[in-house]
């Protein structure tokens, strides 16, 4: 019972994350919600009995990628710009 | 380079971000993690100084020289090991049960788990551990060195 109600918040934080991190116009935000998605996404495969694909994602997803985003947001714009 | 805020934190976390990922490396064939994971952790920790103190500090810290030839010898000891069990087959565990290093049998029923164990699985875990460290650091360094020539 309460695995189901965490499994139902974790998946409603990671379409709202998923949401936002598309409508948002700072680039710098957009990476920094997609590590929470990633973050929230290791966390449904650690309720799913995973911890290997958890830790990997955790690794992978939320530290490397993030870091990666924030480094190319940081050498060009900040902001989206309408072409 | 950032703010002193966030350096400060960086230097806090480093070490603790390091060890985690020697722990998932050294018990990975008795606990969740392995080679793998535990390289990717430790990457994680490099990337956390890199974005803290800026590339020009940096470089003079980590090489990518030494980056690229961790890369290389984790794959090297890794088909190194492979090869020297190639008188029974390709990757046989020759030390599992032997009473040499890693050698010890697994004693029947539950319990807590013995790193003196499992035969050449550490030793390889160890090995992809080194080569996934030095493959996603060094993807970190040259994103750092590229960004900067494109701005100039």
């Amino acid at each position: 019972m309460i695995e189901d109600i965490i499994q139902i918040l974790v998946l409603i934080g990671m379409m709202i994350t998923a949401y936002l991190s598309v409508k948002s116009r700072d680039l710098m935000e957009c990476a920094i919600l997609l590590g929470v998605f990633s973050f929230l996404l290791s966390l449904e495969f650690f309720i799913l009995q995973a911890p290997d694909v958890a830790i990997a994602e955790a690794g992978i997803g939320a530290g490397l990628t993030t870091a990666i985003f924030v480094m190319a947001v940081r050498k060009t714009t900040r902001w989206e710009v309408e072409e | 380079m950032m703010s002193k805020i966030v350096r400060t934190q960086a230097n806090f976390l480093y070490p603790f971000i390091l060890i985690f990922g020697f722990y998932v490396v050294a018990h990975g064939h008795i606990t969740p993690g392995g080679g793998f994971q535990g390289g990717a952790v430790i990457a994680t920790g490099v990337a956390l100084v890199a974005v803290a103190y800026g590339y020009d500090t940096i470089k003079k810290w980590i090489k990518k020289t030494h980056l690229t030839a961790a890369e290389g010898i984790g794959l090297l000891c890794f088909i190194i090991t492979a090869f020297i069990g190639l008188s029974t087959s390709f990757f046989y565990n020759f030390l599992a049960n032997s009473g040499l290093i890693f050698g010890n049998r697994v004693p029947y029923g539950i319990n807590p788990g013995y790193l003196n164990t499992a035969g050449t699985l550490p030793i390889m875990n160890l090995a992809v551990g080194i080569e996934v460290l030095g493959g996603l650091s060094v993807i970190i360094m040259y994103m750092m060195a590229y960004g900067r020539e494109v701005k100039q």
